[in-house]
């Protein structure tokens, strides 16, 4: 089965191709990115195009890319697959509808994926990792911790009462007058500092759960910003950043910690944890959370960097696991702007966390 | 603009924001806008988010709209968009955002409204926030014209 995917939610246009090969590497055709393509320059500033226009001016042709690319024609494809959701509304209907008009004109299956689930089942496409698994989505829109039961099964065990980790990172980065996006940035700068020079309030850690919180840091870095004033030289620039990098490390981990305990008794078969998002790719981030899982005989799976911000590679990969399972919505395809994987959870009301 | 300074009022910590904010969404109604200044971290999200959280008349999840922009609530008060422009890089992106008629008909919370420029509406309230003398203390200022003074004069803390 091959299966042509289309990305259009938030900042990013892409289309890929991928087929359900049984070795992992020999599964994505083609995977293109508009930001990463040569001709069109990776954001110079700090925004990135959020407007649809940008995607529509944009996506005919990173369709036609990647056919080409994957050297075959749209007739050769099996179903097409699109993000539907939860996004920026224009972007979402730009894609949805050429999807729409691709999939009528050649008699192909449309299937909506949800772009959470696209990060969800990322870890399957480049790796043989079986439900359940737990999955830890750390972007800079989402900052949840999902046990993956199945495909289409998810059960939210906690998430940011505030702000997602990686928007944490760009506004850091910000306040530090590092580049954006912030997160390589704030690890660049980190790789210099010392992490325990100025120590910073650690968000949620000692309270029981898996919910995230994230907004109490940012405001102490900007007080620590604010008081050092014009005293903050480069080092103390790293210095800070080392150690907010540490802080949202532990927090995280702490937090990993309590999912992973829930995961193991209520799937004690379960092996994996899947860290997914942009954030994933931080190497401090990934080796805390690889020796937490280690000493529980678990394994982390960090999928490359270039999967784990947005892509349409995991779109098409999503609609290829839901087409190859029958799970394929027979209704027409609608745009969400807001498009939970676990409909069921509970809310997390804000309490006032003090960082 | 001078003549449409309100008041400051002074909220010594987090509870005394998320009061006043539930005080305000009491008085808020469909077509109100409110824009919410301040640098990162002055706690405009959470100002709003009580709000909300006082328009809704429940505890509902009220993530920071950075990332996807606009955030929208049906509330038995109408209903509440929570917009944040602090990614947006050109005026011309806020008008695929349905913002102008969002203004007519909700009751819209709008952080990093300065992109905005002119677009935002003259009777917007406007809330200024900014670091108090202790870590969690804020001052909030608040300006608008249009009727705003005589609906918010009890909050004024000199009057």
């Amino acid at each position: 089965m091959i299966v042509l995917g289309l990305e259009s939610s938030c900042d990013e246009t892409a289309a890929a191709i991928v087929r359900d090969a049984s070795a992992p590497g020999e599964r994505i055709l083609a995977d293109l990115v508009l930001s990463q393509l040569d001709d069109h320059a990776p954001y110079g500033g700090v925004v990135p195009e959020i407007a649809a226009r940008a995607h529509l001016d944009h996506l005919d042709r990173l369709v036609a890319g990647a056919l080409d690319r994957a050297g075959l024609t749209l007739a050769q494809v099996d179903a097409i697959a699109v993000t539907a959701g939860p996004g920026l509304i224009g972007g979402l209907l730009v894609g949805l509808n050429m999807a729409q008009g691709l999939a009528r004109g050649a008699g192909k299956p449309l299937i909506a994926v949800n772009h959470l689930e696209g990060h969800a089942l990322t870890a399957r496409l480049v790796a043989d990792v079986d439900f359940p698994f737990l999955l830890l989505l750390v972007s800079g829109g989402h900052c949840q911790l999902v046990a993956v039961e199945g495909l289409g099964r998810y059960r939210r065990l906690g998430t940011t009462i505030d702000d997602a980790v990686g928007e944490a990172f760009d506004k850091v980065a910000k306040l530090l007058g590092l580049s954006y996006p912030g997160g390589p940035a704030v690890e660049r700068a980190a790789a210099s500092g010392d992490a325990t020079r100025f120590p910073l309030p650690r968000p949620m850690i000692g309270r029981p759960g898996c919910d995230f919180s994230f907004s109490g840091l940012k405001t102490a870095v900007r007080q620590l910003v604010d008081r050092l004033g014009r005293d903050r030289d480069d080092q103390a620039t790293a210095d800070i950043a080392a150690s907010f990098q540490d802080t949202v490390a532990r927090v995280l981990a702490d937090r990993v910690g309590h999912a992973l305990d829930w995961f193991a008794a209520h799937h004690p078969g379960g092996r994996h944890l899947v860290v997914a998002g942009g954030v994933a790719a931080n190497r401090a981030i990934g080796r805390r959370l690889e020796a937490l899982t280690a000493a529980r005989g678990i394994s982390t799976i960090l999928p490359p960097r270039q999967l784990c911000t947005d892509n349409a590679a995991m779109i098409a990969w999503a609609g290829l696991e839901r087409a190859r399972a029958g799970l394929i919505d027979p209704g027409p395809a609608a745009a969400r702007a807001r498009w939970p994987l676990d409909p069921g959870a509970e809310p997390k009301p804000y309490a006032g966390v003090k960082a | 603009m001078l003549d449409d300074a309100l008041f400051a009022i002074d909220l010594p910590d987090l509870a005394a924001t998320e009061r006043f904010a539930a005080r305000l969404a009491g008085c808020l109604r469909p077509g109100d806008v409110v824009a919410l200044e301040g640098p990162l971290g002055a706690g405009k999200s959470a100002l709003a988010r009580a709000a909300i959280r006082r328009l809704a008349g429940a505890e509902i999840e009220v993530p920071s709209p950075t990332f996807t922009i606009v955030q929208t609530y049906e509330t038995p008060a109408g209903e509440v968009w929570h917009v944040d422009l602090y990614r947006l890089g050109d005026p011309a992106e806020t008008d695929e955002l349905g913002l102008d008629e969002a203004f007519e008909h909700a009751i819209c919370l709008v952080e990093w409204p300065g992109i905005l420029g002119s677009m935002l509406p003259r009777d917007a309230l406007t809330i200024r926030l900014e670091a108090g003398d202790t870590g969690e203390s804020r001052r909030a200022i608040l300006n608008g014209g249009g009727d705003w003074r005589a609906r918010l004069g009890d909050f004024d803390p000199a009057a």
